[in-house]
């Protein structure tokens, strides 16, 4: 009997590792011969730790599973109390189009046999018979832009490294997930570690990089520990390393570890950190693309852009590209989080809409009480009131309301929420993860807490302060993360004006 | 106790690296608890830095402790998820049972705010030593508590 129990941190947070080990006690007990893989997450956060029994029909899932769930598995699980029914025949899961997120949670994500099976490597094999020059093309016609937020497209970043003269030129990998409500990075490097090997491999195809580095934040110890695993595995088995299965060009990666920076999420701070310096934002240009890692030519592209690449490459830019809405092609994976019932992972094409999002697929509020606001794209996207409902997930349509799709983590928050602290709490953030190099940000953030305060205790001579300060925040700031803060906190204010009405007026 | 032999080992394991110096820190802290003061001079030595330049990079990172954290290490995400769901009164509950408010370290305990896990759809969480926590509760809490006491 094959059992699968999530390795994927947010299971093992919730208990995974605890049941796996009741499975194999409860079988030896029973003398039942179970094989338990550890395998990724299938997204469906809310429903971990989410165990699969294999049967002819198919995996059937079972969950939020505990210890004391484990024995009725042995019993009668087709009316087991936490029996879902077939995964894959889940609302949740069955509505998805899961192109970067195929793999995830099916296999054990450190198996390169079953990682090939699952139609792994095609897209190097098919990058591995172009012209550098022919597989930019492909990714330019995928349409596809960068994942990480900024929304610029990857292929044109590409075609400037390969143009660029200089040597070495590198592959860069912006693992640093550091936004609240974002995990899909996370569960990617868990999941299916060998999906961003190979679009890293792709990348350095295209372009004539022979090194790469993956960033990744210290706060993602499982991250770390599987991909510094399928490295090893993947530059064993010839994949990587001194040769890319058996052409001139070789690519080597290496894993890099965070300090606790957020700012480091920035790639031109991140390209510091990975120097050795201070995480400081650089000004640009430069571009990176030219003068990136050591003053090199370096693609820097975020988790998710680069594990995109393999399918597009295995399947064609146009079927890719026939995906999506507008200017916004492809897939998204989404991460719905928060105050939500069903909270998880759900990758689908751009187009779908905000309210389609929360009610439809998040099923509303955990606590059951209307949905108040929704942040969209982490800590520096704006706050979303029920009114923004019908709005379309795309960049454009995001950024024409004030907003930003960001790295596509959406936080939910109930009526309970307090925005005037949620607004402060924006600027608490800036201030503590400024890298001090620009003055909007490192001043302005601490005068934005300080300003909210006097918002608080009741002095409305504070309010047109506050927007001033986030007008020159937002103008003035050398990177997003000064630039960006006044969007929770102007959507905060926009939408929601009454609770930054002083108190007392509200008494009266 | 800080054994300039075993740094020295440390230097040596990245000598060749691009951009060694964060990676270095990482295994001084890992060797020893937190980048020991005697830790810089032999450090810019080697980079051919100045001490002032370590330092700088030690002080930017909130990951670098410039002393020893308690026996546990408690990490509180504070992040917008977590407080969706409820992150306010788990702190206050935290801060209450341990005597102690974020950023402190009291008896062998060391209590901090981190800014995400990853676990936003099983919020709120933490960081308990090198185990994940998440949708924490009250007797969670509690559990929590007792085991970081004992």
């Amino acid at each position: 009997m094959k059992i699968w129990v999530p390795m994927d941190a947010a299971a093992r947070a919730c208990g995974a590792d605890a049941v796996a080990a009741e499975i194999a006690r409860e079988a030896a007990v029973r003398g039942v011969a179970v094989q338990i893989i550890r395998n990724g997450s299938r997204g469906m956060l809310w429903l971990e730790p989410l165990v699969e029994i294999e049967t002819p029909a198919g995996r059937v899932a079972f969950g939020p599973m505990t210890v004391a769930d484990v024995a009725a598995l042995f019993e009668a699980p087709e009316t087991h109390p936490k029996a879902q029914g077939l995964t894959e025949d889940i609302a949740f899961f069955k509505r998805q189009t899961r192109l970067t997120f195929a793999r995830c949670g099916v296999i054990d994500p450190l198996d390169l046999d079953a990682y090939e099976a699952h139609g792994g490597l095609a897209g190097l094999r098919a990058a591995l018979a172009l012209q550098p020059e022919a597989v930019v093309d492909e990714i330019a016609a995928s349409g596809l832009r960068g994942r990480g937020g900024a929304g610029f497209p990857t292929g044109i970043k590409w075609r400037t490294v390969l143009h660029a003269k200089a040597t070495p030129k590198y592959i860069v990998c912006n693992a640093d997930e550091g936004d609240s409500g974002s995990f899909a990075d996370r569960m990617l490097m868990e999941g299916d570690p060998f999906c961003l090997i190979e679009g890293m491999t792709i990348a350095a195809l295209a372009t004539g990089a022979t090194r790469g580095f993956v960033y990744i934040r210290s706060e993602y110890p499982d991250a770390i520990r599987q991909m510094r695993a399928a490295v090893e595995i993947a530059t064993q088995a010839g994949v990587i390393g001194t040769s890319i299965m058996g052409h001139t060009q070789g690519f080597e990666l290496e894993i890099r570890v965070g300090a606790g920076a957020y700012v480091c999420g920035e790639e031109t701070s991140l390209l510091n950190s990975l120097e050795g310096k201070r995480g400081v934002v650089r000004a640009k240009p430069p571009l990176p693309a030219l003068e990136g890692f050591m003053g090199r030519p370096t693609v820097v592209n975020n988790v998710l852009s680069l594990a995109a690449v393999p399918w597009i490459m295995a399947n064609g830019a146009a079927a890719y590209n026939a995906i999506g809405i507008n200017r916004s092609r492809g897939t998204i994976p989404l991460q719905i989080a928060g105050n939500v019932r069903c909270g998880g992972l759900f990758e689908t094409g751009f187009g779908i809409t905000l309210g389609e999002i929360v009610t439809e697929i998040g099923g509303g509020t955990a606590s059951g009480r209307p949905v108040k606001a929704v942040q969209v794209g982490g800590p520096l996207g704006a706050y979303h009131p029920v009114s923004d409902f019908s709005l379309p997930f795309c960049y454009e349509e995001f950024a024409g309301q004030g907003g930003l799709v960001g790295h596509a983590g959406l936080v939910v928050h109930d009526a309970g929420a307090d925005m005037l602290g949620l607004a402060r709490f924006a600027m608490e953030f800036c201030a503590v993860e400024s890298c001090g190099k620009c003055t909007p940000c490192r001043i302005g953030a601490v005068r934005g807490v300080e300003t909210l305060d006097r918002v608080a205790a009741g002095d409305s001579a504070a309010l047109p302060l506050l927007e001033d300060l986030c007008n020159t925040m937002k103008l003035g700031s050398l990177c997003a993360l000064g630039g960006f803060t006044p969007y929770p906190v102007m959507s905060a204010l926009r939408h929601f004006p009454e609770e930054f009405t002083p108190v007392q007026e509200a008494a009266e | 106790m800080f054994d300039a032999a075993r740094l020295s080992e440390i230097l040596h394991a990245h000598a060749g690296r691009e951009g060694p110096l964060l990676p270095i820190l990482h295994d001084v802290q890992a060797e020893f608890g937190h980048v020991p003061d005697a830790a810089l001079e032999p450090i810019a030595g080697a980079l051919r830095l100045s001490r002032a330049e370590v330092a700088g990079v030690v002080g930017f990172y909130h990951d670098f402790r410039e002393a020893p954290a308690g026996r546990h290490v408690i990490k509180l995400c504070r992040a917008e998820a977590c407080q969706a769901m409820g992150g306010a009164g788990v702190q206050a509950r935290l801060e209450a049972a341990l005597g102690q408010r974020l950023g402190e370290t009291k008896n062998g305990v060391t209590l901090e705010a981190v800014y995400c896990l990853g676990l936003c759809a099983n919020a709120p969480a933490a960081m308990v030593d090198d185990r994940l926590v998440g949708r924490l509760d009250g007797a969670a809490v509690d559990a929590l508590v007792a085991e970081v006491s004992a």
